[in-house]
């Protein structure tokens, strides 16, 4: 059986394998440009199907927003649709339908991107379209109050009505004491409600500039004929100067294990999420990122994984468990690692038990494990060649995170030269004292309290 | 008003497809690429949850989620490292009509891929440890969904929809038919399902039709003639008019919509696909979109659908709103409705929705594992391979009059089955 993930989706960088890398074929063709006024261009080649994926990606997300005004990256980009001083409110949205485009945005901690998938001649519509709002957005106070509704809304959807979401926001909060990848990238509520027009005109002047802007085409288009038509569409967006630059407080290194419980009358199955505070592929030294990427899959990537083996099969005091990296982040990041514990099984005894498997991993893994490890890994690299979109956002989330066309090619065989030893190595990251942990229960025997209010009791023991 | 295509149409998308017949008689369609080295394999048995056994709801998603737990020679552990070690992926899964496979393997490992994947259907072992394991994964799974509103009014408005047929209970079953279930329900449900009367089968990537003819033998051709389903009745759309509302102590209400459909091979489903587009199936254009979230905040997500079972036809929608304007999203939306059904939609409206739906079905077709699924699925509708090439003049040929007239039969009175799970004020 397969599982939903139970996690956010991978954020790591997979790409076409390069040519040296023995029996594998050369992927599609890469190109890398830049324009006068700052813009950086990828096109990735793909001729099979007559599509085109047009990405335009800032280098700012969540992490970037303002003390006290949290979730304003997310809000701009939902704003970011409401129409600019040349074209009214969808006026591009309707273009892009009418040729039976798709189009949508997303923020995380370290990047906004928006986005259209046509076929490959409206490519210079979609152009226009970025362009006009990367320089022209205007904002009234007649969309921006509805607007902010809307992500109220979806911040009562995503995490408010959610006991396992609202947990998930308090480890973060807790893993990341001073880092803003602390704050949730929609905001806290409080923070939302006060967001307002001039918040989102500021943000947008300091970071929606050409220079901050990395533009991804992936699809059936000629390289150069896409460099000629960016220089068309966005060749004529002033340049400010240098890009803006991302500030963010360090998280000062952990000392004391953290854990946070959660308990609500609405939770039946009880759960446990630890993560663990390690270096990404933008901080790690060389070699770092790669061998905590194979370890997570060792300790918890499917069924034949230690936690897996361990805690499911052997012991049967879970009914799945996994792992996880998030490795494709600027700042040092979030290494994940999760199990539902069987019926009867405390969380306690659940944690001491995956605290059991790591320690393992520590005295050494198995060769065969790491060799199976890197087999999917590098075999993902493959599977993306046949996905446009995929590969045109792992290239995109990979270079707005501050990595390299280099590091995005060189990663399948980066991966391969992982050793065990390397593996074993990487587990010192996973010390508790560098880590929090979630707990999410049932509520305790129902309270005296007269209120309607559900029992969210959500308590930071240090 | 009618659309013609432009001088520039795409070249046959029909034509890219071979229809094999290997020498045992299994058939496929198939579309060879070289591009990228890998291959796409996707099927389906009909059948699906609603040949669970009465009493037994569960059982299709509970065989579909062992058939790679223990195959042949390899026990479960045994299994998953064989795939593993050759980053293989076979996975099944069970729907209302249908339990699916599907594989992905790189093409130098074909030859491997389609070995195990032989075993996943014809020698799965169903063993106790794996069987018990996944039964308590699925019940996790639904207690973990147990007061998730969004679940919870799914679940309602499927109950109320269909009372007194299967599509009326949960896929996964639930926790007190889950306990219920035993291997030889299984092994009964595998036995009358697999067939090769009941089989379709779309490829997609670096094969040739001999190659895949003759795999395709070994993965199926020992399986029975013939199928032996329990017949299922046509299911009418119950409870419109009606709303039922469970109290859960969230801050938002999640609410679900929805009456009869149009059957897929209706005259009028292509013009029922246009005016859902119009109502809620676009994002920036469609009705309730502008009117719901908008215009008035309302909501993060609203959207309707037009979905086509084997015995059954639905039109459904949802959206989720603070319990304060709960009422008042259900107000909108329902004005909305009315408003296609009684005066159908406007001219432009109707223009711009055929030239999105034209111009995106290019975009359903990028990827091997797209193309292998949207093979399977012209398959199991009981479409031929032309449709490919059909499709969109079918959308293109819409007119005012067609719209009109489907959007009277598919919101008719504009009453609705309505189920929301939250606190709203007012319902």
């Amino acid at each position: 059986m397969t599982f939903g993930e139970l996690l956010p989706a991978r954020e790591s960088v997979y790409l076409n394998p390069s040519a040296q890398v023995q029996g594998k074929p050369a992927g599609p063709a890469i190109t890398q440009a830049k324009l006068g006024n700052g813009l950086e261009i990828v096109v990735i080649e793909d001729h099979r199907a007559p599509v085109v994926t047009h990405m335009v990606w800032y280098r700012n997300g969540s992490a970037d927003d303002p003390p006290g005004k949290s979730g304003i990256a997310h809000f701009l980009e939902h704003l970011m649709f409401k129409g600019t001083k040349f074209h009214p409110q969808g006026k591009f949205s309707e273009l892009i339908a009418d040729v039976g485009g798709q189009e949508n945005a997303f923020t995380s901690n370290d990047y906004t991107a928006y986005f259209q998938r046509v076929a490959k001649e409206h490519l210079s519509v979609c152009m226009d379209y970025e362009a006009d709002r990367m320089k022209n957005l205007v904002l009234t106070d007649e969309v921006v109050s509805p607007e902010r509704d809307v992500v109220l809304e979806e911040r009562r959807m995503r995490t408010d009505s959610d006991p396992s979401e609202q947990l998930g926001e308090a480890l973060q909060a807790a893993l990341f004491t001073q880092h803003p990848y602390g704050r949730p990238i929609i905001g806290w509520s409080h923070e939302i409600e006060s967001l307002d027009r001039a918040d989102a005109l500021a943000y947008y002047d300091r970071f929606y500039t050409p220079e901050n802007a990395i533009l991804v085409v992936a699809g059936d288009v000629d390289a150069a004929e896409v460099i000629r038509l960016a220089e068309k569409y966005y060749g004529p967006i002033a340049a400010r100067g240098a890009p803006p630059k991302r500030f963010r407080p360090r998280e000062p290194e952990p000392r004391a294990h953290r854990l946070v419980t959660l308990a609500d009358e609405k939770v039946e199955q009880p759960m446990h999420q630890s993560i663990f505070l390690v270096p990404s592929y933008r901080s790690a030294a060389p070699g770092e990122a790669e061998a905590l990427e194979v370890l997570a899959h060792v300790l918890g990537g499917g069924h034949t994984s230690l936690l897996f083996k361990t805690l499911v099969m052997e012991d049967k005091i879970a009914v799945t468990a996994g792992a996880h990296y998030q490795g494709t982040s600027v700042d040092d990041t979030r290494f994940y690692v999760f199990a539902v514990p069987a019926p009867g099984v405390s969380l306690e005894r659940l944690d001491a038990a995956i605290d059991a498997v790591i320690a393992g991993a520590a005295h050494g893994v198995q060769a065969a494990d790491v060799r199976r490890a890197k087999t999917r890994l590098v075999a993902d690299a493959i599977y993306a060649q046949d996905n446009q979109a995929t590969l045109a956002r792992w290239y995109g989330a990979s270079l707005a995170a501050d990595l390299r066309l280099e590091d995005v090619a060189q990663w399948p065989e980066r991966i391969e030269a992982v050793s065990a030893a390397d593996v074993q190595k990487a587990t010192r990251w996973l010390d508790k004292r560098r880590s929090v942990t979630g707990f999410l229960l049932p509520a305790e025997a129902p309270a005296s309290s007269a209120t309607a209010s559900s029992e969210k009791a959500a308590s930071l023991a240090l | 008003m009618t659309i013609t295509l432009t001088a520039t149409e795409t070249p046959s998308r029909a034509s890219t497809v071979q229809k094999i017949v290997s020498k045992g008689g299994i058939e496929a369609w198939l579309v060879e690429d070289y591009a990228v080295p890998l291959i796409a394999l996707e099927f389906a048995f009909k059948g699906g949850a609603a040949q669970d056994p009465i009493g037994k709801s569960g059982a299709a998603t509970l065989l579909a989620s062992l058939l790679d737990e223990g195959a042949g020679p390899y026990d479960s552990e045994g299994f998953h490292r064989a795939l593993d070690e050759d980053a293989i992926e076979i996975s099944f899964s069970a729907g209302r009509d249908y339990l699916s496979g599907r594989l992905q393997s790189l093409a130098r490992n074909t030859a491997r891929a389609f070995e195990l994947l032989r075993l996943a259907v014809t020698a799965a072992r169903l063993d106790a440890e794996p069987f018990e394991r996944v039964v308590s994964q699925i019940a996790a799974g639904l207690k973990r969904e147990a007061n998730d509103p969004d679940f919870v009014a799914g679940r309602n408005f499927r109950a109320a929809a269909y009372p007194n047929h299967p599509y009326g209970l949960p896929v996964r079953g639930d926790l007190s038919t889950l306990p219920a279930l035993t291997r030889s329900h299984l092994i009964d449900l595998r036995a009358v399902t697999f067939a090769r009367d009941n089989l379709k089968i779309a490829a997609v990537g670096a094969i040739n039709a001999e190659t895949l003819a003759s795999h395709l033998d070994d993965i199926f051709g020992q399986l029975p003639d013939k199928a032996s389903l329990i017949p299922v009745a046509p299911a009418a759309f119950a409870g419109a008019g009606t709303r039922h509302v469970a109290s859960i102590d969230v801050p938002q209400s999640t609410i679900r919509f929805g009456r009869e459909g149009i059957a897929r091979k209706d005259p009028d489903f292509m013009a029922a696909t246009v005016v859902n587009h119009i109502l809620g199936g676009g994002i920036f254009s469609a009705r309730l979109f502008r009117e719901v979230r908008e215009k008035r905040g309302l909501a993060y997500s609203v959207y309707s659908q037009l979905t086509a079972y084997d015995h059954a036809a639905m039109f459904s929608g949802g959206t989720s709103t603070k319990n304060e304007r709960a009422a008042e999203s259900m107000a909108v939306i329902e004005g909305e409705i009315l408003s296609l059904a009684n005066d159908g939609p406007t001219e432009e409206e109707l223009d711009k929705a055929k030239k999105y739906l034209i111009g995106s079905y290019a975009l359903r077709f990028d990827t091997s594992t797209k193309i292998a699924n949207q093979l399977l699925h012209l398959q199991t509708d009981g479409f031929g391979v032309e449709y490919l090439d059909e499709r969109n003049k079918l959308i293109a040929a819409v007119t005012m009059q067609d719209a009109k007239r489907a959007a009277k039969r598919l919101f008719g009175d504009g009453k609705l089955l309505v189920t929301v799970a939250g606190q709203p004020e007012g319902m």
